[in-house]
């Protein structure tokens, strides 16, 4: 190889990562400006997920802890939304809490948003109940297999829990037929499978960030958790099943050229790697 | 009107994030200090009024719990690190939230991790279901199916020999190291791709907002 061509792969490899950085916000930018339509296989974990609600019956009552902040909102609010409208849909009550500080707001926001495109239709205190957050993580987790109104007097907008009829039929984990749990982190899903799921024999399904699937996928493995939504591409499916586009679809196609974009960068610099380490040699 | 001002806000923040991309600069700076004195100030008082009230002052005053005085007096004991010659006292309440976090994660760990996990991990090396399954609808996905348990079984084996560190990684020893070692490889891909899953998500859920909330182009 010329000194010319070699000075210009060097130059390539050590390349301004602003380059990057701008090649990567196009990669996301122009599918989300131009979208075009994708047709998702749906993955066991997914139909898991959605069976496991489409499975209960009418009237029934769920508890969902939504664990996570505006940092994880890309993951976890699609799927919030996403499972509301289903348990909605299927008249499921709804009983909501959060172990992050920030999580409440987030769901107030998910509530508020499918409470408005159903027509208002869902009353607070009968069909749906937001208990806020509590601090004590796995104290709070262990606690909640004992009695929910001891962790939670009030719920997130300060009314004693005695005052909402919904709560009259909670007593503590065995009141739920089914745990949803939306988490991205510590206390999340790892908590409430070792803390609640196996001492208090719960059937839980989970949505997690991508982030935590790897760590997750053992717990799927092991039957301690009976379905997941993996990362907003699990969110996608689920919303396919659901036949309901909403943020994770939309988010899809951005999400799908920005991995094409990396993978191709990845393959590029392992090449330019291996061809400039042979030029030295020789 | 006040929604209008809390995106063109948010927006602005965002960018000014974001600028760190170019280079760090003052707006970065001015954003990120707003950003962890507003998480600081807020995580304060979501405490107090859906931890604190709630749980330890409304029931206290209202006369109904009087052992709540015993985590009040913890929890003060606590603010002793503040006066150098008392701040011994400070070790009790820590003393006893290590020990109530320690005995329910031993349990946790073995209950719900080392126990499940083990016996999840006893599988017998050919899955009879598999083998019935593909039998019964050969193709692609039944054939992989087979080979669940095998790699389970094998990589297991491998992964734990290239953690027997008391034994020289050499001749069979070093094969199955070396193969556990890739196999390793292979788990830590994984995990790569998911985190550039998750950071290319929090990527778009900003450009959208800015596209779809404050641009009102899509």
């Amino acid at each position: 190889m010329n000194p010319k061509t070699l000075t210009t792969l060097k130059s390539l490899e050590h390349i301004d990562k602003r380059w990057i950085f701008l090649s990567v916000a196009l990669a996301v930018l122009v599918p989300l400006l131009i979208p075009f339509k994708m047709q998702l296989p749906v993955s066991q974990p997914t139909k898991n997920f959605y069976n496991h609600i489409e499975s209960l019956p009418e009237g029934s009552m769920v508890l969902l802890s939504c664990d996570y902040d505006p940092g994880s909102k890309a993951e976890l609010y699609p799927m919030t939304e996403a499972t509301l409208r289903h348990l909605f849909r299927r008249n499921i009550r709804i009983v909501i809490l959060s172990l992050w500080p920030a999580g409440p707001p987030m769901v107030e926001l998910a509530l508020n948003t499918i409470i408005e495109e159903r027509g208002q239709d869902k009353k607070y205190g009968v069909d749906y109940v937001n208990l806020g957050f509590k601090e004590g993580r796995e104290a709070v987790i262990v606690s909640m297999g004992r009695s929910i109104r001891d962790a939670f007097p009030e719920d997130y907008h300060g009314n004693s829990i005695s005052e909402l009829r919904l709560m009259s039929d909670v007593l503590n984990y065995s009141s739920f037929p089914l745990f949803i749990n939306l988490s991205v982190g510590y206390p999340g899903v790892k908590e409430y499978v070792q803390y609640a799921q196996s001492r208090f024999k719960l059937t839980l399904i989970a949505g997690a960030g991508a982030v935590s699937v790897p760590e997750l996928s053992a717990y799927m493995q092991s039957g301690q958790l009976s379905g997941m939504l993996m990362g907003i591409a699990g969110c996608a499916e689920y919303e396919q099943l659901l036949e309901e586009r909403g943020l994770a679809l939309t988010f899809m196609n951005a999400q799908s050229v920005g991995h094409v974009l990396i993978i191709l960068l990845i393959i590029i610099g392992n090449i330019l790697f291996f061809i400039i380490r042979r030029e030295e040699k020789i | 009107m006040m929604d209008t001002l809390w995106i063109w806000i948010s927006a602005a923040l965002t960018l000014m994030i974001m600028s760190f991309l170019y280079k760090d600069n003052p707006f970065f700076k001015i954003a990120e200090h707003l950003f962890i004195g507003l998480a600081a100030g807020y995580v304060i008082a979501i405490q107090f009024f859906n931890v604190f009230k709630p749980n330890l002052w409304n029931p206290l005053v209202a006369g109904e719990n009087w052992w709540l005085l015993i985590p009040l007096t913890l929890g003060l004991m606590m603010f002793t690190r503040f006066f150098p010659k008392i701040a011994w006292i400070s070790r009790w309440p820590l003393a006893y939230m290590v020990g109530i976090y320690s005995g329910l994660a031993v349990i946790g760990f073995t209950e719900g991790d080392l126990m499940r996990q083990v016996q999840a991990s006893v599988v017998p090396p050919i899955s009879v279901e598999a083998l019935s399954g593909f039998a019964g609808n050969p193709g692609v996905l039944t054939a992989l199916n087979m080979t669940s348990n095998p790699i389970i079984v094998f990589g297991l084996i491998c992964i734990l020999i290239y953690f027997f560190f008391s034994l020289e990684h050499r001749g069979t020893a070093g094969f199955f190291a070396r193969v556990g070692t890739g196999l390793l490889m292979v788990g830590f891909g994984a995990g790569y791709g998911y985190t550039v899953m998750t950071r290319i998500a929090l990527l778009i859920d900003r450009f959208y907002f800015l596209i779809s909330d404050w641009l009102r182009i899509v």
